[in-house]
């Protein structure tokens, strides 16, 4: 079912990706093999001019990127009446596994792509430049995952097979196993709320250290904290986030709050969860990075805007996540 | 991040070469109004018809013979009927009528299940043989007002005549727009169906989850019947929407293209004034990223401005004009809809699908002309 406007749209959207990361790529080859910060030479003058075009390719091809993740979803959405026993984009994902592989790839693709301008942006701020050679190489690393990322989504949207009347018979009988799920099964509640909120509290604590002091080894225990928020957070959110916000104690999707009858109110909260994540991973990334003076300096300069970007990030998702859990009419536990 | 003083420098310039812009602008709008009139229209046409399919019954089932849908014996109704969960099944007696001289479509239907959901906008439903109530389709195309004659001829090409005692409104065009109700008797003699046959029946369920169990009994009890489950008309539809607009779109993402030519052409070709102007900012302390941030800028407000107009566009041709350009493309092959209003309902989620279609694209094709523009040395653009 290739020929649906959205599906279009994302194959065509991720095509466009890919040939723009190809053009950075080329460019960074060539940058890999001839960058010499000392020369003067008119190789070199061309080459710095070109890391303006890859820096630019590479900022547009992650606002993309971050789209078409949400383009993806709400195809999702979209679709998933097609299928017999979907109730909302989990079930169209059920409907092929291949799309949680998608999901997945575009997730990290958002990440790497920020990690990278990041890094990109800590660069450039310096004189002598001193990460070109690593940035490259590590756009280099960028360009297969989004060749992935398009032949996964063409796996996905190609496999699906949409429930219609055929000339023979109905078409529930051709469907006859009960092969799709359409909820996923989360941790149980009990649990799975003190392991929230435990993960929350040290991640505060840790930040807010991080706020006061400026040992590298505190970077590192952010790192750890960020990644262990978000994937406790994504589990929180199936297990017993979404239920608050649905106020129904059987809807665990993570997807449906992305849409306008639960006011949008998944934006605010998934955009948190990303901010506290990738603000509180970079100073921790960056820390191994600074190997010369020049960058150390750019480091001390970024990292308070990046914690506190992080926390903000924190504000806003528990905000946005937990307003429904303290202050709704629905109740889980107690009875 | 927003500095409304850059935002000016760039409407500024854009000003200095209006015709140039203007014309891509233009060429622009009306490409994103193309691709927007077939995502707004086929929209549209999918909401009338989820809107006709929840007014029908639960499931409707047929008989096939040969792989042929067929008349369906009446007695098949009292098996079903007695299945648990089973409510009313009503025998309907119908069929299609083409009139050669009005070169449309109709449907005839026999009063019997589908009275109660419709609304009559004048008049009462017939209560003699040769009485009739006829859509508001039928009713301009052929011109009778209650009480007039509506003249068709039968299976053996008999003159008949019935007298038009309503006219019909619903809640949707579609469904009553061709329709003309005849009492069940006279639709019999009128297209030569038997005695103890209809066309198919329909089956009303009172819990919607014992749809699916209910149509698979049906099809286990009666090995020659095919029911169909209104669900399942819905996705077909929705699939058969999406099939049709998903085409279109592929169709004109040709034009797309060439657009994106074009305009890839308009940025690389930079004329030497503008050369000069960008040699002169960088005399002036400007740095490449700001250049190429300006050049960007004037693209997202060229495609944002497109893609406005573009909307606007689309939305007059599909739901003021009545899409005369896409209609007979996208609607199927019924011949009588003369007029029918389209829910006005745009969704977000297909402003979404137009803008990734239309902008990103755009944006990224400019991006390395606009580059290229911006890290032009300043000292050979100004000696020329």
């Amino acid at each position: 079912m290739i020929l649906h406007p959205g599906i279009l749209a994302l194959l065509f959207g991720s095509t466009l990706i890919l040939l723009m990361l190809l053009v950075a790529g080329g460019v960074a080859l060539r940058i890999v093999r001839y960058w010499n910060a000392d020369s003067g030479s008119a190789t070199q003058l061309q080459l710095e001019r070109q890391t303006w075009l890859v820096s630019t390719l590479l900022k547009y091809a992650f606002g993309f990127q971050i789209i078409s993740v949400l383009l993806f979803l709400f195809t999702l959405e979209e679709i998933h009446p097609l299928f017999v026993g979907a109730m909302c984009a989990t079930g169209s994902l059920n409907a092929n596994l291949v799309g949680w592989l998608v999901l997945l790839v575009k997730i990290a693709l958002v990440f790497a792509a920020a990690v990278w301008l990041a890094i990109n942006y800590l660069d450039q701020r310096t004189e002598d430049t001193p990460l070109v050679r690593l940035k490259y190489r590590l756009l280099l690393l960028l360009i297969p995952v989004v060749g992935l990322d398009l032949w996964l989504q063409w796996e996905y949207f190609s496999g699906l097979r949409p429930q219609m009347i055929t000339s023979c018979c109905g078409s529930l009988f051709s469907a006859e196993g009960e092969g799709v799920i359409s909820t996923l099964a989360g941790l149980p509640i009990e649990q799975a709320m003190p392991l929230f909120f435990i993960v929350v509290t040290l991640y505060a604590v840790v930040l807010l250290a991080n706020l006061r002091w400026r040992f590298v080894a505190l970077r590192h225990l952010l790192f750890v904290a960020a990644v262990l928020l978000f994937f406790v957070s994504l589990a929180a959110l199936v297990s017993f986030l979404s239920l608050y916000i649905y106020q129904m104690p059987s809807h665990q999707c993570p997807f449906d709050m992305l849409q306008g009858h639960y006011y949008y109110i998944g934006y605010p909260i998934y955009a948190g969860l990303f901010m506290a994540t990738l603000f509180a991973m970079l100073p921790g990334l960056c820390r191994p990075l600074a190997t010369t003076s020049s960058l150390e300096r750019e480091l001390e300069c970024c990292e308070p805007m990046w914690l506190r970007l992080a926390l903000f990030g924190l504000i806003l998702f528990l905000l946005s996540s937990c307003w429904q859990m303290l202050f709704g009419p629905l109740r889980l536990l107690g009875y | 991040m927003l500095n409304f003083k850059l935002l000016e420098y760039s409407l500024s310039s854009l000003w200095r070469r209006k015709e140039k812009n203007l014309a891509l602008v233009v060429v622009y709008a009306l490409v994103i109004a193309t691709l927007g009139s077939v995502l707004l229209l086929t929209h549209a046409l999918k909401t009338e018809a989820v809107m006709t399919l929840t007014a029908s019954p639960e499931i409707v089932v047929q008989r096939m013979l040969g792989g042929r849908h067929e008349l369906i014996p009446i007695d098949y109704a009292q098996t079903i009927a007695e299945f648990p969960g089973v409510g009313k099944v009503t025998p309907r007696v119908w069929g299609y009528y083409y009139d050669s001289l009005v070169k449309a479509n109709l449907t005839l239907v026999g009063l019997a299940g589908y009275h109660e959901q419709l609304e009559l906008l004048a008049g009462r439903f017939p209560q003699a043989p040769d009485e009739g109530v006829i859509g508001a389709g039928v009713a301009d195309a052929f011109g009778p007002q209650i009480g007039d004659l509506l003249v068709l001829e039968d299976s053996s090409k008999r003159r008949t005549e019935f007298h038009v005692s309503g006219i019909f409104r619903s809640q949707s065009n579609l469904l009553t727009n061709d329709l003309v109700v005849l009492q069940e008797g006279a639709l019999r003699d009128f297209f030569g169906i038997p005695d103890g046959f209809a066309t198919d029946l329909t089956v009303q369920v009172f819990n919607p989850r014992e749809i699916d169990t209910i149509a698979r009994k049906i099809a286990y009890f009666l090995p020659d019947s095919r029911p169909i489950t209104r669900d399942e008309l819905l996705h077909t539809y929705d699939s058969l929407f999406n099939w049709r607009s998903g085409m279109m779109l592929a169709v004109f993402m040709s034009a797309l293209m060439a657009f994106l030519i074009l305009a890839w052409d308009r940025a690389t070709g930079i004329s030497a004034e503008e050369k000069r102007e960008i040699g002169i900012l960088k005399a002036l302390g400007w740095e490449t990223s700001h250049i190429l941030g300006a050049k960007l800028r004037e693209a997202l407000l060229i495609s944002l401005t497109a893609f406005i107009v573009g909307l606007l566009l689309a939305w007059l041709h599909v739901f003021v004009l009545g899409a005369p350009v896409l209609m007979p493309l996208l609607k199927g092959w019924s011949v009588l809809f003369p007029t029918f209003d389209l829910p006005r309902v745009i969704d977000l989620y297909q402003l979404a699908i137009l803008g990734f279609v239309t902008i990103v694209p755009y944006l990224a094709c400019t991006l390395i002309p606009a580059w290229k523009a911006a890290s032009s040395d300043p000292d050979d653009v100004m000696r020329g």
